[in-house]
C-alpha cells in the first residue's frame, strides 16, 4: 500500500525544510564514530526542523542506530557536533539532555508498574507526586491505556507494551523524541494502525521526532522527510515522494520500492528531449539531463507503474515501446506485477491496477506491448 | 528426542551413587546401636546426646555468626566486583581484578588456608592488627574466598541482563548511582539471593581454611566434627547430618516450588 | 522486504566518572590484601628456616653491631623439596590421583547432565535440584559417609557378604580407591553443572540433522555432541583437577596413611611437624603447579565471555 501520494500534505509554509532562511532545531555537522578499525558513522551532517517527524532509513549495519544513540548521548562522537535548540550536546550525558528516547525492545522496567515506569522520569526531574499523577493520567490517555496503569509490564502485550513505552519517554516533553526501530516487533495489522497513531501522536504533540527503521513503507509513511542512509553516509534527504520519484543514485532507486535499472550510454541531446542507447531496449528517448558528455554511461530508473502494457499493435507516439513476453504474473488483488521478457532477453517489471471483473486479463505466456513514458524515466549518473 | 535406555541407566546409577551415602547416613542415625555394623532397633537417643553436647552447640553457633557476617561481606564485595567486570569496560588493573576475583573458585584451599594465615601472623607482628586468631579472622579468610562465587554468579545475570533497561534509566534522567539502586539492583536480586546462600553454605562447610586462621574459642563446627570423625564413625555426628539435610532438603524444596511457580506465571502471563 | 529488526549497534561499556573509582577500588583493595599480598608473604616466609619462636621462623635480615644489614635467606626448604623423594612422590601422585578422578567424574557426570538436559520441564528443574541438593549438605559429613560405607563393617560389605559374592570383607577404606571414590563423589556437582549448562543449550536441531544424513545415535554423539559440548567437559574437568590436586580432608579421612597428597603433605608440616617454613616451600611449588591451568582456565572464561 504505497502512500507516498498521499502522505503527509501540508501546506507549503508548513515545510521549513524548504525555507533556505529557516534554522534547524537540529544540526548535525560533520558527524563521525569510528570503533577501532570500523566506522559506523561517516561525516554526517544533517539538519532537522522543529515538528518534524524524520525517519533515518537504512538496512543493518548503515550507522543509523548508531546515529541515534550518539544523539541520545549514549555514544560519544569521534569527530564533529551536534547543536540542539542551538545548545552544543558534546560532552552531555544522556541523562542531562533534553532528549528521550524509545528503545527498541522497550525496556520497561520490569519490577515496576506501568504508571511508576511512565512516572519515572518526572520523579528524576523533581516533579511532585499531585503533578506527577495528572501528567502520566493524561499520557495513557493519549495513548490510550488508562486500565491499564497498575498493570506490570509482563501482563501487557506487545502493542500495549510499545505504547507504555512511547508514554514514558513523552511524558517529559522532551525536545527531541528518539525512535529505535519503534514498530519493528510488531506484527504487520499492529504496525500499519500503530503507524497513524505515531503520526497523531506527534502532530497532536508538536514534538519533533527522529526514527530509525529499516522499513521502508512505515518510513514512507510516516515521515515528513527520510535521510536514507547507506555504509555510514546519508546518501539521499528529502520527502518521501522525492526520494522515491527522484532518487539521487542506483542505491536509492533500488532501495526503495522496485525498479528497473537499465544501463545507457548517451547518444544525442536536444533542448526537450534526449536519447540514449540501450543494449536490452534500443534506443530510448528520456527527459533532457544538462552535463553529459555523448557516449556518456548513465543508468535509466524506471518504476513498474510507468510501465503500460496492451495488446495491440498500436504504438502511441511520443512514449518509448517494446514488444515482450509475460513470463509471471503475480496477483496482488488490487494490482498486478507482470515479469517480462524482452527481445534482448531482459526481465522488466511492469505493475498496474487490476478492473475489477476483468473477463479478459493479460496472462502468462502472452505476448504483450509495452510502453512508457520519457518523462518516467528517471537518468542516473551513478 | 530419543535417549534410551542406556542414557537412564547410567543416570540413574549416577543419582544412586549420589544419595546413598546420604541415605545410609539419614538410616544410621536412628541406630540404637554404636556399631553401624548392627542395627539394633529404631532410637533417638543420638539427637538428645546431640543437643546436650557443649562443645558440638557451641561450634555451631560460632559458624552460624561467621556465615551470616562472612556471606553478607561476600555478597557486598562480590557484586561490587561484578559490577566492575561487566559494566566498567577497560581499565588499568583490568586484568588483575579479573584474576583475583576469579582465581579462589579453583585454588587448593591449603594454599588459601595458609597463606592467610602467615598474612596474619606477619601483620600482627607489623602492625599490631588483628590480634591472634578468632572469629574476625575466619571472617574476613572466609569471605575472601566466598567473594569469588558470588561475582561469578553476578555476573552471569549482569551479562544476561538487558541492558537497554539501565540506558532507558539513564535518558529519564537518573545518574548512575541511581541508575544502580532503581533499575540494576531489582533486577538482579535474585542472584544476589543465590549469591548470599552459596557464600553461607561455603562458609559453613569450610574446614581447611578455618583451621589455620580460627584461633582458641573459634572453632567452627567443621573443626568439631572433623576431630570427632578421625576417630571413627560417631552416630551423633549421623544425626547432626540428618538434621541438616532435612534442613536443606525443606529449604531446597521451597526454592524449587518457587521456581516452578514463577516459571509458570512467565509462560501464562504473556 | 522486512526482515527482522536489526540487532543494535555495537556499544563499548561506558559508564560515568565519579563514584566509579570508588567502586573499583573497594573489593581491588580488598583482594589485593587478603588474596595476592598472602602469596608474598608465603614466599618470603619459605625462605625462612624453622625456628623456636613465635612465630616459629627466623626472620629474613639481621641487622649486625656494625649497622650492616645481612640476608638470612636461603633456599634450604627447596634444596629438601627436590632432595627428598617424598616431596616429589607427593606431587606427582597428587596430579595423578586428581586426574583419575577428574576422568572418573566425567565418565559418573557425563549421562547425568545429559539426561538432565534433555528431560522434559518439570522433571529437569527437579532433577537439578537433586543435583544441588547434596552439594548445599556439608562436604565433611558427606566424606564421613563413606566411611560407613567402605569400612570392613561397613554397608558395601555386609551387602556383599550377605549376598556371597565374597567369603571375608573387602578392605575399601583407608586405600587409594576410597579416596578416588571420596573426590569423585563430593566433586560431582562442579563437573555435573557446567557439563548441564553447556548441554541445554545444545540445539536439538544437529541431532536431527545428523540423523537425518544418515549417522546413528552413537556416531552421532561423537561426531556432533561431544565436541559441541567440549567447553562444558573442560569447564568441569578443571572445577575438579585444580582443586582435587591440594585436597587434604579427602586422603586423610579415606586415604591409607601412605596415600601421599601434596596438601596432606603441606597440612602435616605445618601442624604436626610445626615447619612453617617447610609448608610455606611447599605451597609455593603447588602454586606453580597449578597457576598455569588456571591461568589457562581463565583465559577461556575470558574468551568466551564468561559463557559457561
Amino acid at each position: 500500500m504505497n502512500l507516498a501520494g498521499k502522505g503527509r500534505d501540508l501546506a507549503a509554509d508548513t515545510r521549513p525544510w524548504r525555507d533556505p532562511s529557516a534554522e534547524p532545531f537540529l544540526r548535525i555537522s560533520a558527524l563521525t564514530k569510528r570503533f577501532d578499525d570500523f566506522t559506523a558513522v561517516d561525516a554526517v551532517s544533517l539538519d532537522i526542523f522543529r515538528g518534524e517527524l524524520f525517519c533515518l532509513l537504512g538496512g543493518s549495519g548503515c550507522g543509523k542506530s548508531t546515529l541515534l544513540r550518539m544523539l541520545a548521548g549514549f555514544e560519544e562522537p569521534t569527530a564533529g557536533s551536534i547543536v540542539l535548540d542551538g545548545r552544543p550536546m558534546q560532552g552531555v550525558p544522556p541523562h542531562r539532555r533534553p532528549t528521550n528516547m524509545m528503545f527498541q525492545s522497550y525496556a520497561l522496567f520490569p519490577h515496576m508498574k506501568v504508571e511508576r515506569n511512565i512516572a519515572y522520569g518526572l520523579a528524576r526531574e523533581g516533579v511532585g507526586r499531585a503533578e506527577q499523577a495528572a501528567r502520566v493520567a493524561e499520557m495513557l490517555r493519549l495513548v490510550k491505556l488508562e486500565r491499564f496503569a497498575t498493570r506490570k509490564p509482563h501482563q501487557l502485550s506487545g502493542g500495549q507494551r510499545q505504547r507504555v513505552a512511547l508514554a514514558r519517554a513523552l511524558v517529559k516533553r522532551p525536545k527531541l523524541l528518539l525512535l529505535d526501530e519503534p514498530l519493528g516487533a510488531l506484527d504487520k495489522k499492529l504496525r500499519e494502525e500503530t503507524q497513524f497513531e505515531l503520526i497523531r501522536i506527534q502532530e497532536t504533540l508538536g514534538i519533533t521526532f527522529i526514527v530509525v527503521t529499516h522499513d521502508q513503507d512505515e518510513a514512507m509513511t510516516i515521515a515528513t522527510r527520510i535521510g536514507v542512509m547507506h555504509e555510514g553516509h546519508i546518501v539521499q534527504i528529502g520527502e518521501p515522494r522525492e526520494i522515491y520519484e527522484t532518487p539521487v543514485n542506483r542505491f536509492v532507486a533500488d532501495f526503495i520500492g522496485s525498479v528497473n535499472l537499465i544501463e545507457a550510454r548517451v547518444d544525442a541531446a536536444a533542448p526537450d528531449a534526449m536519447r540514449v542507447i540501450t543494449d536490452d531496449l534500443g534506443p530510448v528517448i528520456v527527459p533532457p539531463m544538462a552535463g553529459l558528455r555523448a557516449g556518456q554511461q548513465v543508468w535509466l530508473a524506471l518504476r513498474p507503474e510507468s510501465i503500460r502494457l496492451g495488446r495491440g499493435p498500436a504504438p502511441e507516439p511520443g512514449r518509448n515501446h517494446l514488444q515482450a513476453v509475460v513470463e509471471e504474473v503475480g496477483y496482488v488483488g488490487h494490482a498486478s506485477t507482470y515479469r517480462l521478457r524482452a527481445a534482448s532477453g531482459r526481465l522488466l517489471v511492469a505493475s498496474s491496477p487490476n478492473r475489477l471483473h476483468d473477463e479478459d486479463p493479460i496472462t502468462w505466456d502472452e505476448r504483450v506491448h509495452a510502453s512508457f513514458a520519457p518523462a518516467a524515466v528517471r537518468v542516473l549518473t551513478e | 528426542m530419543r535417549r534410551g535406555w542406556t542414557l537412564t541407566i547410567l543416570a540413574g546409577f549416577g543419582f544412586v551413587f549420589l544419595y546413598a551415602p546420604i541415605l545410609s547416613l539419614v538410616v544410621y542415625s536412628f541406630n540404637d546401636s554404636r556399631l553401624v555394623t548392627v542395627w539394633a532397633g529404631f532410637s533417638t537417643r543420638w539427637y538428645a546426646a546431640l543437643f546436650t553436647d557443649r562443645a558440638i552447640l557451641n561450634a555451631a553457633w560460632v559458624s552460624l555468626q561467621i556465615g551470616v557476617v562472612s556471606a553478607t561481606l561476600a555478597t557486598a564485595l562480590g557484586t561490587l566486583a561484578a559490577l566492575v567486570l561487566t559494566r566498567f569496560g577497560r581499565f588499568t588493573g583490568r586484568l588483575l581484578l579479573t584474576g583475583m576475583a576469579t582465581a579462589p573458585l579453583v585454588m587448593p584451599e591449603v594454599i588459601t588456608g595458609l597463606s592467610l594465615l602467615l598474612l596474619f601472623v606477619s601483620m600482627e607482628l607489623t602492625l599490631g592488627w588483628p590480634a591472634g586468631r578468632g572469629m574476625t579472622t575466619v571472617i574476613i579468610a572466609h569471605t575472601t574466598f566466598c567473594m569469588a562465587f558470588v561475582t561469578v554468579i553476578v555476573a552471569s545475570r549482569l551479562r544476561d541482563m538487558d541492558e537497554s533497561l539501565e540506558e532507558a534509566a539513564r535518558d529519564l534522567g537518573a545518574g548512575p548511582v541511581r541508575v544502580f539502586f532503581d533499575v540494576t539492583l531489582p533486577v538482579i536480586a535474585p542472584a544476589l539471593v543465590a549469591g548470599w546462600l552459596l557464600a553461607f553454605t561455603l562458609s559453613l562447610d569450610d574446614l581447611v581454611i578455618a583451621s589455620f586462621v580460627s584461633g582458641p574459642g573459634a572453632s567452627t563446627l567443621p573443626i568439631v566434627v572433623f576431630s570427632k570423625v578421625r576417630l571413627g564413625v560417631s552416630p551423633d555426628i549421623n544425626a547432626l547430618a540428618t538434621i541438616i539435610i532435612a534442613v536443606v532438603a525443606v529449604a531446597v524444596a521451597i526454592a524449587g516450588w518457587q521456581m516452578t511457580r514463577a516459571a509458570r506465571r512467565r509462560r501464562q502471563g504473556r | 522486504m522486512s526482515a527482522a529488526p536489526e540487532p543494535p549497534a555495537p556499544r563499548p561499556r561506558r559508564w560515568l566518572p565519579g563514584p566509579r573509582w570508588l567502586v573499583i577500588a573497594v573489593p581491588m583493595a580488598w583482594l589485593l590484601l587478603f588474596f595476592l599480598v598472602p602469596f608474598f608473604v608465603l614466599g618470603r616466609i619459605s625462605l625462612s628456616e624453622p625456628m623456636i619462636a613465635r612465630p616459629p621462623y627466623s626472620p629474613l635480615w639481621e641487622v649486625l653491631a656494625d649497622g650492616t644489614r645481612v640476608w638470612l635467606g636461603n633456599l634450604e626448604n627447596y634444596r629438601l623439596l627436590v632432595e627428598d623423594t617424598l616431596y616429589r612422590n607427593a606431587y606427582f601422585s597428587s596430579i595423578r590421583i586428581a586426574a583419575v578422578s577428574t576422568v572418573a567424574a566425567l565418565l559418573i557426570g557425563y549421562p547425568m547432565a545429559y539426561y538432565i538436559a534433555r528431560a522434559p520441564e518439570p522433571r529437569r528443574t527437579i532433577l537439578l535440584l537433586l543435583i544441588i541438593l547434596p552439594f548445599w549438605t556439608s562436604f565433611l559429613l558427606r566424606v564421613y559417609a563413606w566411611i560407613g560405607f567402605l569400612q570392613r563393617e561397613g554397608l558395601i560389605n555386609q551387602a556383599l557378604l550377605g549376598l556371597g559374592i565374597i567369603d571375608a570383607p573387602l578392605r575399601m577404606l583407608n586405600t587409594d580407591f576410597a579416596v578416588y571414590i571420596g573426590i569423585v563423589y563430593t566433586y560431582l556437582p562442579f563437573m555435573i553443572l557446567p557439563l548441564y549448562a553447556n548441554l541445554v543449550k545444545l540445539d536439538e536441531a544437529f541431532l536431527e540433522a545428523a540423523a537425518d544424513l544418515g549417522a546413528g545415535p552413537v556416531t552421532t554423539f561423537f561426531t556432533v555432541t561431544l565436541p559441541l559440548s567440549l567447553p562444558g567437559i573442560v569447564a568441569g574437568c578443571m572445577l575438579v583437577f585444580i582443586p582435587a590436586i591440594g585436597e587434604y580432608v579427602i586422603p586423610e579421612l579415606l586415604g591409607a596413611s601412605g596415600t601421599l597428597m601434596i596438601g596432606r603433605v603441606l597440612w602435616n608440616e605445618f601442624f604436626s611437624a610445626n615447619d612453617w617454613t617447610m609448608a610455606a616451600a611447599v605451597a609455593v611449588v603447588m602454586l606453580f603447579v597449578v597457576v598455569a591451568p588456571i591461568m589457562w582456565l581463565q583465559a577461556r572464561i575470558d574468551r568466551q565471555g564468561g559463557g559457561t
